[in-house]
Parts: C-alpha cells; sequence; structure tokens
C-alpha cells in the first residue's frame, strides 16, 4: 500500500452556504450529476496520494463546458469552495477535496473536440485520458508529448494543472510546453479563452501561469494541445553498470558529448529487484544500476548519435548493453521501469514516493548523501530517477505498523528534499504541491517570493475559494475587492490566515 | 504621474545607487520621443531594489532599460520621472555547463551570454538580430528568432527569474533545475509583459548543445499559396528543422521559403540533401541547400524611421495571411517588406519610411481588421511616435482576457507606476 504523510482527515470550518449551492446546483445539473451520498461521495475522498483524505461535502459531473461555468458561478455566488478533480491519479494531493466544499470531477468531458492535423494540434476537453489524445492523432502520424507513468489514466485536465512531465519531457518539454489555449472558468465564474488561435499573442502570458497552478486560478473546461509528429526513428538501450556512480558518469559523458536523448532513466540496485521480483523484467545480472537511453528523431542522426551513446556506456563501465530490436523489444525494456513504483509494494508493506529535483551534476553527491541517511536511520531507500533532468523519485520504504516507523520514514523524506533544496534544486519536479508539500514550501522560496506568486492568484481568485489550501502554506487575503465583504475577514478573526 | 518632491529626490537615488550612477538623461535615454527626469544606474538586485524603493516613496513612474535597443517598443509613454539603466548589471554570474544552464544579470548581452557558454560548446536557444540586445531586454518583449520553431520561445527556456516589484521587493520564482513545478512560474508571467508587472534583474535560462553542423534548404516560389505549401511542408518534415522562415522583400516577385537544419557533424548535410530532393519531387519547384544562412536570415525588415508591424495567424492559415497583406498593400499604395516565421504563422512586415503618419495608422487598421477575421493579430513593433497617437500599437484583445490582466497588473503594480501606457490595453 502507497502511503505519506500521514494527516489527520482536514476537517475545515465551513464557508459559504453549502446547503443553497446543493440546492441551486441540483437545480442547474439535474439530481443525478449531484452527489452527497455519503458513501458514494467518499469513493472521491483522496487522489493518488491516498495519505492525505478528505470527503467532500458535494461532488458534481458536468458533462459540457456551460455546466462547469454554472457550478463554478454557483459556488462562488454561496460563497462555497470548490475543487477540480481530473482522473485523481495525482501524487501531491492537489485534487483533495474540501469538506465544506464541491468537488467538480470531470472524468464525464471526455470528447476529442477538434483533431486540427493542418495546424498539428487538437482540441480536448478536460476529462480526456492522456493517451486518448495520442491515439486520436497516431493514424496521422501524430502524438501528444507529455507523458506521465499514469498516461493510461490520468487526464489532460489534470496534466494542465499539474504541469505534467514523464519520461520524455527531457527533450520534448512539459505540458506547458504543450498547450496552445485553455478555456477556463475563472473563480467568479466567467469563462475565457487563454492563448489562441495565432502564436505568441500580446499580452500577458495568462496561459503559460495557468498550466501548473494546480487548479488554484480556475477549472479548464477545454484544452488546445499541440501535436507532434511521430519521430521518423526511436533507439532504445538498456546497460547494467557497477554502481549508480557509473552509471551517472556515463550520463554526464552523454550530456557533455552534446546529446539530447528523449529520455534517460536509471535505477539502483534495490528498485531493479524489486522489479525483478514482480515482473521478470530480466535486467543485466549483478547490477548495481541499469541506464535506459532512448533517442527519437530524424534516422540519420538518431543513428549517428546511439552508437556514440553506446560508446560511452561502455567508456564508463557498462558491463552489459542491450538495443531493442523492434517495439516488442523496446515494450521489455522499459517494462521494469515502469513498473517500478507498483514492484516496490511487494518488498515493503508501505512507501513514500518522493520527487525532489537537483542539478544533474549532483547527483553522486545527492546519492551517497540519501545512502548516509538510510543507512543511519535504517530506513530503506530505493532509487529511481529521471537521470538526465536531475529528478528524483526515491522511494522511502516503510512499515506503518511499525509503531515509529512512519514518522521516521517522514523524516528521511523531508531530508531528502532538504538535501535537493541545498543543492539548488527543487522540492516537486513533477507531482506538484498540491496538499502535500505546502509545508516544504518556505524551505525553497521566501515569504516575498510566495507572496509575489499569490499576487497573481489574487487577480485570478480574490475570495480565495478555487482549490483552497494547496501550493502556498499561508494563504494570503487578497485585501477588500470593491461592494463586498466588510470589516474584519472570519479568517483573519479564527487566526487563520495573515492579512497583508 | 507623480509629483516628485525635486529637491530630495536626486540626492535620495544617489543614495540608493551611488553617487556616479544618478544623473540627467541623456540622448540615448529618451523613451519614443520623451526624456525621462532622472536615469539611474543598478548594478544588480540590491541597487535596483533601493532605487525602485525611493521611486515607490515618491510616487515616480519607472521604465527599466537594459541597453535600450527596444526601447522604442509598446505604447506611447506617458511622462517618464525616472529610467532604470540596468546596463551596468551584465554578468554572467554562473554557467554550469554540466547541468545545461545559465544564470546571469539582466543586463547581460545575449551575445556575451552565447560567447561564454560556446565555449563549452553550448548555446541560448533565443537569437534577437539586435545586437546590443540584453536578457532583460528579451525576457520583457519575449523576443526570439527562428530557431523558436524547434526550441520554443524565450518563455520556454526561461527557468528562473528574479524580479523587483513596484515597492522594492525582491521575488524569486523557478529555479535552477529544468524539471521544477514548485509553485507558479513566474517567469513566463513576465516573458513579454514589457516592464509593467515589475524589473527583472537575473535570470536563469536552460541551454542546448551548439550544433556540429547547420544547413539551409532553401526553395524560391512565385505566390502565397505556394509558400505557405512550402512552409507546411518543412514544418511537417521528419528533418525536423529547427526554423522555417520567409523572406518577400518589398516590391518584390517572388517569395523565399528556407528551412534550417542543425545536428551532429555528417549527418545534417544527409538529411539537408534528402530533404532538398523530397521537395523537389513534392513540389516540383528546385530546392537549394546552403552552408551558410541567407543574408536576410535572422534579420528584421527594417528601415530606420520606418514601422515594423508583427502580423499573426494559425499556421496553417499563412497562404491567407500573405496573401491579405498584399491585398491591404494595394489598398493603401504601400509595399512592406516581409519576413519571419513561416512555420509558426508569425511575420514581421516593414513599412518604409517616409510614409505619413496617417496612412501609416489607416494602413494598421486595415489590416488589423483583416488579421482579425483570420483570428490573427496585427501589432505595431516599434513606428514614429507620431503614429502611436493615432493607432492603437497593440491591438484589441478579447474582453474576458483584457479583465485578468487589468486584474494582474493591479496586483502587481496598483499604482500603475511601471512603465504606464506601454502595454496592451493602456495598462
Amino acid at each position: 500500500m502507497e502511503s505519506g504523510a500521514l494527516t489527520p482527515p482536514a476537517r475545515q470550518e465551513p464557508r459559504g452556504d453549502l446547503d443553497g449551492c446543493t440546492a441551486r446546483l441540483r437545480e442547474l445539473l439535474g439530481r443525478e450529476s449531484v452527489i452527497t451520498d455519503r458513501q458514494r461521495v467518499r469513493t472521491y475522498e483522496c487522489d493518488g496520494l491516498a495519505s492525505h483524505r478528505t470527503v467532500p461535502a458535494v461532488v458534481v459531473l458536468p458533462e459540457n463546458a456551460e455546466q462547469v461555468r454554472a457550478v463554478v458561478a454557483t459556488c462562488s455566488a454561496h460563497g462555497v469552495p470548490f475543487v477540480a478533480r481530473g482522473s485523481g491519479t495525482g501524487l501531491s494531493a492537489g485534487a483533495l477535496p474540501r469538506s465544506d466544499g464541491v468537488l467538480v470531477v470531470t472524468s464525464r468531458m471526455r470528447r476529442i473536440l477538434e483533431l486540427d492535423v493542418a495546424n498539428e494540434r487538437a482540441v480536448v476537453e478536460p476529462g480526456v485520458v492522456n493517451l486518448d489524445v495520442t491515439r486520436a492523432a497516431q493514424p496521422y502520424g501524430y502524438y501528444f508529448a507529455p507523458d506521465p507513468s499514469s498516461q493510461q489514466v490520468c487526464s489532460v485536465g489534470g496534466n494542465v494543472a499539474e504541469n505534467s512531465g514523464g519520461a520524455h519531457c527531457l527533450k520534448h518539454g512539459f505540458t506547458v510546453n504543450h498547450v496552445l489555449a485553455v478555456s477556463v472558468v475563472t473563480p467568479d465564474g466567467q469563462e475565457v479563452e487563454l492563448g489562441g488561435h495565432a502564436r505568441e499573442a500580446p499580452g500577458y502570458d495568462l496561459l503559460g501561469a495557468f498550466v501548473g497552478s494546480e487548479g488554484t486560478l480556475g477549472v479548464v473546461t477545454s484544452i488546445t494541445v499541440r501535436l507532434l509528429r511521430v519521430p521518423e526513428s526511436v533507439r532504445t538501450l538498456l546497460a547494467g553498470f557497477p554502481t549508480t556512480d557509473d552509471a551517472g558518469a556515463a550520463v554526464s559523458a552523454i550530456i557533455a558529448a552534446g546529446i539530447t536523448p528523449a529520455a534517460v532513466e536509471m535505477m539502483d540496485a534495490l528498485s531493479i529487484s524489486a522489479a525483478e521480483q514482480a515482473v521478470r523484467c530480466d535486467y543485466p545480472e549483478g547490477a548495481g544500476a541499469v541506464l535506459i537511453v532512448e533517442l527519437d528523431g530524424p534516422h540519420a542522426e538518431v543513428e549517428h548519435t546511439f552508437t556514440e551513446v553506446s560508446e560511452h556506456c561502455v567508456a564508463h563501465g557498462a558491463f552489459e548493453i542491450r538495443t531493442a530490436a523492434d517495439e516488442r523489444e523496446r515494450a521489455l525494456i522499459w517494462k521494469g521501469r515502469k513498473s517500478a513504483f507498483a514492484a516496490v509494494g511487494r518488498i515493503s508493506r508501505d512507501y513514500i514516493v518522493q520527487d525532489g529535483v537537483i542539478p544533474r551534476t549532483a547527483l553522486p553527491e545527492v546519492l551517497r548523501r540519501i545512502a548516509e541517511l538510510s543507512a543511519s536511520s535504517g530506513v530503506r531507500v530505493a532509487n529511481v530517477f529521471h537521470a538526465g533532468d536531475g529528478n528524483l523519485h526515491p522511494l522511502v520504504l516503510f512499515d506503518g505498523s511499525d509503531p515509529g516507523e512512519t514518522e521516521r520514514a517522514e523524516e528521511v523524506s523531508g531530508a531528502i528534499l532538504d538535501l535537493c533544496v541545498e543543492h539548488g534544486g527543487s522540492i516537486t519536479g513533477e507531482h506538484g504541491v498540491g496538499a502535500d508539500k505546502v509545508r516544504y514550501m518556505g524551505r525553497m522560496f521566501t515569504p516575498e517570493d510566495l507572496d509575489t506568486m499569490q499576487s497573481l492568484r489574487c487577480a485570478f481568485d480574490p475570495e480565495g475559494l478555487c482549490n483552497p489550501g494547496k501550493v502556498f502554506p499561508t494563504p494570503r487575503l487578497c485585501g477588500e475587492t470593491p461592494g463586498r465583504r466588510r470589516g474584519v475577514h472570519p479568517l483573519t478573526e479564527a487566526g487563520l490566515a495573515e492579512q497583508f | 504621474m507623480g509629483t516628485p518632491a525635486k529637491e530630495t529626490v536626486p540626492e535620495e537615488l544617489r543614495r540608493a545607487a551611488g553617487e556616479e550612477r544618478v544623473g540627467r538623461p541623456g540622448p540615448a535615454d529618451v523613451v519614443d520621443g520623451g526624456a525621462p527626469r532622472w536615469v539611474a544606474r543598478a548594478d544588480g538586485t540590491d541597487s535596483a531594489a533601493a532605487i525602485l524603493r525611493v521611486a515607490a516613496e515618491h510616487g515616480m513612474t519607472v521604465v527599466p532599460r537594459g541597453s535600450g535597443s527596444k526601447l522604442d517598443t509598446g505604447g506611447p509613454a506617458a511622462e517618464v520621472d525616472l529610467l532604470l539603466d540596468l546596463s551596468a548589471a551584465d554578468e554572467v554570474l554562473e554557467h554550469a555547463a554540466g547541468d545545461l544552464v545559465v544564470r546571469a544579470q539582466a543586463g547581460a548581452r545575449l551575445r556575451d551570454v552565447q560567447r561564454v557558454v560556446a565555449r563549452a560548446g553550448q548555446q541560448l536557444s533565443v537569437s534577437d538580430p539586435r545586437p546590443t540586445a540584453t536578457l532583460g531586454g528579451v525576457i520583457a518583449t519575449g523576443t526570439s528568432g527562428p530557431c523558436r520553431q524547434l526550441y520554443g520561445g524565450v518563455r520556454d527556456l526561461l527557468l528562473g527569474l528574479t524580479v523587483v516589484r513596484a515597492d522594492g521587493t525582491v521575488a524569486r520564482s523557478g529555479g535552477k533545475v529544468v524539471k521544477n513545478v514548485a509553485g507558479y512560474d513566474l517567469g513566463k508571467l513576465f516573458t513579454g509583459s514589457y516592464g509593467t508587472l515589475g524589473v527583472v534583474t537575473e535570470a536563469i535560462f536552460r541551454l542546448h548543445p551548439l550544433a556540429g553542423e547547420r544547413r539551409w534548404v532553401a526553395v524560391r516560389v512565385p505566390d502565397p499559396e505556394s509558400a505557405a505549401e512550402a512552409a507546411r511542408l518543412f514544418r511537417v518534415c521528419q528533418a525536423a528543422p529547427s526554423g522555417v522562415e520567409l523572406d518577400r522583400p518589398a516590391g518584390g516577385e517572388g517569395i523565399t521559403v528556407c528551412a534550417e537544419l542543425e545536428g551532429r557533424v555528417g549527418a545534417t548535410a544527409h538529411r539537408a540533401e534528402e530533404l532538398a530532393r523530397s521537395f523537389e519531387r513534392t513540389l516540383g519547384t528546385a530546392a537549394e541547400v546552403l552552408t551558410r544562412a541567407p543574408e536576410w536570415w535572422d534579420e528584421l525588415p527594417h528601415e530606420s524611421g520606418g514601422t515594423l508591424l508583427r502580423l499573426a495567424s494559425a499556421p496553417a492559415d499563412l497562404g491567407e495571411l500573405v496573401e491579405l497583406i498584399g491585398r491591404v498593400e494595394r489598398e493603401h499604395g504601400v509595399s512592406l517588406a516581409l519576413r519571419g516565421a513561416a512555420g509558426l504563422g508569425v511575420l514581421y512586415g516593414a513599412v518604409p519610411a517616409g510614409v505619413a503618419p496617417e496612412s501609416v495608422a489607416r494602413l494598421v487598421e486595415g489590416v488589423r481588421a483583416e488579421t482579425g477575421r483570420l483570428a490573427g493579430y496585427t501589432t505595431v513593433v516599434h513606428t514614429p511616435p507620431r503614429v502611436k497617437e493615432l493607432v492603437d500599437v497593440w491591438g484589441p484583445v478579447a474582453a474576458g482576457v483584457g479583465e485578468l490582466m487589468r486584474r494582474t497588473k493591479e496586483r502587481f503594480d496598483p499604482e500603475h507606476r511601471l512603465a504606464p501606457g506601454r502595454f496592451v490595453g493602456g495598462l
């Protein structure tokens, strides 16, 4: 069972007129699309990070953009907080519901609205599954580049909220580099289009700021994504190394040679053995680390660089190199890597998936420090990571039934993030801050930095109704808005927020 | 705007910036034909913050400046109290070659940064034909060149940003790593914001390996329709060009469409030949492989004293875009030099100097109406001050988006002191 921070279920002081809001939502959407039954709403109490749970007061299942607009406008009018949710695969509790609020689930909005091959783009509803965009585009020789490991189930709306990456974002970039426009319902219930048909239009890049804002600036109702040509050539190799240091040195040599692989993934001995037990991926025996390197692009370039990559691996101690001859062999190479998280569940009752980032060159140093942390605390850590861009996914293993172990694992997990920040990295590379990492934001940013970010939030959501409690450790009150709210703000009175 | 107490301001600015760093404006400090009252030079984040705190106390309007190469871009400047000159903040602070990252001050010139990172065989995949362009300037204006076809624009390469806010507060976002989703990405918000939200003082960019070899494949076509088809073929070809550009000289007959390929030594030349041959088969037009960029490559079709426009449509509407520009030219009796990112559908059009301001303004309105019908846009990059009085250089934005921009500006600069009036919608 996967687990993370053991946070007591959040119980919020109710905000707004929930009953009035619910009644109005029923009128607007019909009873079957508005769920309040305790048993049924309970299934939405968490996203992919199950250690955070809050049962939402109301779940709504809108079917189109107009219904989303109506839902948000109704919540806004009644002062009720709302949270958007796609497939619920997020790993930072970014879609954690509010006990006093409405959860807006986009799973009924799964239409691909337009496939515009001439302009190399597609327009999709937020509930559309990531891989379905690629499936729809493939007959035309195109695909949607962001490939989070949950791509068979995660939604494009969720990708937009989290600015999702994936193994191949090393070369091709993140969701933000692949979204051309979004239709958004802002927290006051207005529908606006950010970005558009023509590129590089003048004005603030609100689209760029919106993607990755973790659902705190509004709810998306449609997304225009960029489609990429399916590359002419893809080559994949698997190399076994004696140690992670050797494998890391090979990665450095590849990058220093001016090669940008599509993906470079590394696994250490513990994660290899977990994957071996789970899926029999048959990785090189006795490897202290394996590297998966994938190249894509024009045929001539790929062939040329593939030979170089193999040479760099051999020069840095690879004792076995396998190259995929076809798609089946490629899938076999990826199988171990893709199953790694789940596989760890077989060797440990509970585990925390961490998501820190370091400058890639700090890899050997940080891995040594993680090993020291592990040794001194007695908490096992398996390492799986996107080696090309320094995005670590240490898996911190523990047994939650053992008294004190959860706390020890939490401590190791937090210490790993400290290591990342200390080396000039980040507390999250792709999973997001959500509710889970708000407590770490202060380690990376000053109050002034956070306050500046929240200035944007105030422009979009002055009432703080849109996915409150995520991203920022201290909610910022946005000051008086004309004609609204008088006197001391209730949150200030309750000592829950500072007034800036 | 503000009514600063004239006696004490220079003194306080000197205290904040340093004795030698505050003065009266020179000829290079003129913003849109108007001289600011004072010029203060900052050599880094701290002095910029100190200067902005003084400016805030006295309610002064401030326009930030790097080398001044794009100071004539934007709406007509209202009276400027203070020009904040960042050209002395020109250090490349850190080049982490192994991590493909560079950190530099905003006043650092793009060409200097390129020189530093090229030593390690790397490039910042941003270009600006203006030789003195600074990092701060390309961020503030969101300017890049042909290579954004492959690498994306400034916003896609910017990893971290340090800004000083209107009240002098220093704030950072992003960081030194490519993969980072902690907090809002203010780099995107500030890119192309023309100094209206805060003053950029430091930036961190991701780098790419310098190509070992480059080739250009060029075709000459007779009309907009075949130019669009050539651009489309380049755009979707498997050779993955780093740039797809078009050039049509003013009054000229033909259009040249050209793609840049870059990559490993040996492999790229081969790719270019293949592309040229396949082009000839598909289009029936001769395609030439060049070992050097055409002389117009990555240059603006600019004429001193003239007007430079940006005209855009969806990439697939390129043919209609060039077509409609032709119609407007005939209607107004003016011919434009056209050049730009054919692969993205974003072109520059140069109106020659000597066309009467009223005629330029009418032409802008005319072409703007037409691009609007294509769901595109027309903006004026630079033009004589007189034209700015006659026509909105930015053009309209959708009401809802305009409102969000206004609210954003309100939160970042509630007193409207930073580059007031220079941005979209008069912000």
